[in-house]
């Protein structure tokens, strides 16, 4: 019998970046460290602010925002390679 | 103790008697005193709670934070309470909540009707619950014992479907097992997880595409196991109370030509045809489909080869065939059977003797057929405007 549940501490395990089919890129070159992507990010996995961004693709569900908000162009969003 | 009361009542008592620790309900015809009786109980100090909540979708909803703390629990509802119920029921047997629930079976809106035939639960039969249906008051609150039994063992919610107001309302002796006596067949209630707040957990949680389709087969399978369940649960209560019962119930069918089948307190009326048509020597015979869900196959493939069959559908799914005519030809595939569909006995009309006898002597020509029944009404009943 399966039973539905979790445990505290789950998301550790459960790596929800799987479901994503773009991925955000930067470019350091025309990055300026604003923030402001770091801030809009809903999933705050952009790295620290006022760095050029590190992302944790793991969680990153690929929503596009920080690519939308960079005011200077520097974030791409790259499709992701998937079996058919 | 046996006693002369209506069908509703007879199962709250019941209920009451199996002790549930979490029961809530909202009130609807024809179960309106069901949940009347609970809260009663409650008011005088006889059960543990009662919720009165704002919607059968609460209801069932409550129950299932009752469930998940471990808590055995109860409601009952029927038609538009059952249809507003869809979502959670689904949820319910997804989270293995053992919960246990009455059906007052009635017809479905629109046009409104507050009488009786089988549309709501049939339509829930793929909400992964278990149906028990009931074809008398006394079969009804038996089915409700061992609704505790079979679902506390399997994990799976059973609803017991009783039809509206030829049951609920119609007042007949009803044995009715005291709280000690159902423990002596029902064994208290062994959760396997519960909600606790010193072991945090969650329940129902979110399943990506690579869990998702494993619940949904393990429902699936367990579903079809709990067959052995429920007969096994029958029996254990001929032994303890004097009347047993199998997945299905068979009424003169071994040696018979012709067999009607059907679900719930319409085979009442088709078994007094037999017994009728018995006595001019035709070979007739009554089947009644008393477990919906999980659907006994195999039993009614190995009774039903070789035998004109008759299947009662008072359900449609508009634009196909009925549901239980479907179902039993598919078991029957490959059979020599012939399969009939009859389907009606809609809002409340009656699948009279005199017109089950008729059904009888036509499949004895041996053609299978496919028609309405109880089309014929007399006409000052009928007092429909066409245009």
């Amino acid at each position: 019998m399966l039973i539905p549940l979790s445990k505290p501490g789950t998301t550790t395990d459960i790596k929800t970046g799987k479901w994503k089919t773009h991925r955000p890129t930067v470019d350091p070159k025309l990055c300026t460290k604003c923030a402001i992507c770091q801030n809009f990010c809903p999933e705050g996995i952009m790295g620290t602010p006022r760095e050029i961004p590190v992302i944790d693709y793991d969680y990153c569900k690929g929503c596009s925002m920080c690519m939308v908000e960079c005011p200077f162009k520097a974030i791409t969003m790259v499709a992701e390679k998937q079996e058919l | 103790m046996i006693k002369t009361t209506n069908g509703a009542t007879a199962l709250a008592e019941t209920a009451k008697n199996c002790e549930p620790e979490v029961v809530a309900g909202y009130p609807i015809t024809p179960t309106t005193h069901v949940v009347e009786e609970m809260n009663r109980y409650y008011a005088n100090g006889e059960t543990k709670s009662f919720i009165a909540v704002e919607s059968e979708f609460s209801a069932l909803s409550a129950l299932i934070g009752g469930a998940a703390a471990g808590a055995r629990t109860f409601t009952a509802t029927g038609s538009q309470g059952l249809l507003l119920m869809h979502e959670v029921l689904f949820c319910s047997s997804g989270m293995r909540l053992p919960i246990v629930m009455v059906v007052g079976n009635r017809s479905v809106s629109a046009p409104l009707s507050i009488w009786n035939d089988e549309q709501d639960s049939v339509s829930q039969r793929d909400t992964g619950w278990i149906q028990l249906y009931a074809k008398n008051n006394q079969e009804a609150s038996d089915a409700l014992i061992q609704a505790y039994f079979i679902a506390e063992k399997t994990f799976i919610p059973v609803m017991v479907c009783v039809d509206g107001h030829f049951l609920t309302h119609t007042t007949e002796q009803v044995d009715i097992p005291s709280k000690d006596e159902i423990k002596r067949f029902l064994p208290p209630f062994k959760p396997m997880v519960t909600l606790d707040p010193d072991q945090p957990l969650s329940m129902g949680v979110y399943a990506a595409p690579a869990y998702y389709q494993e619940f949904r087969m393990d429902l699936h399978s367990d579903l079809e196991k709990s067959a052995a369940v429920i007969s096994d649960a029958g029996k254990r209560f001929g032994q303890v109370f004097g009347r047993s019962y199998g997945l299905v119930e068979e009424y003169h069918v071994k040696d018979a030509k012709e067999v009607l089948v059907g679900l719930g307190s319409a085979m009442e009326n088709v078994k007094a045809a037999v017994d009728e048509m018995r006595k001019q020597g035709k070979k007739v015979g009554a089947l009644h489909v008393r477990v919906l869900r999980p659907f006994p196959r195999e039993e009614l493939r190995r009774i039903l080869s070789g035998k004109h069959v008759g299947v009662i559908d008072r359900a449609l799914s508009p634009g196909a065939q009925p549901p239980l005519f479907t179902e039993i030809v598919e078991a029957l595939q490959g059979t020599s059977s012939t399969v009939s569909s009859f389907f009606g006995a809609l809002g409340g009309r009656t699948l009279k003797i005199q017109e089950s006898k008729q059904l009888f002597e036509k499949m004895s020509k041996g053609k299978a057929l496919k028609e309405w029944i109880t089309v014929t009404v007399e006409k000052n009943e009928a007092e429909i405007e066409t245009c």
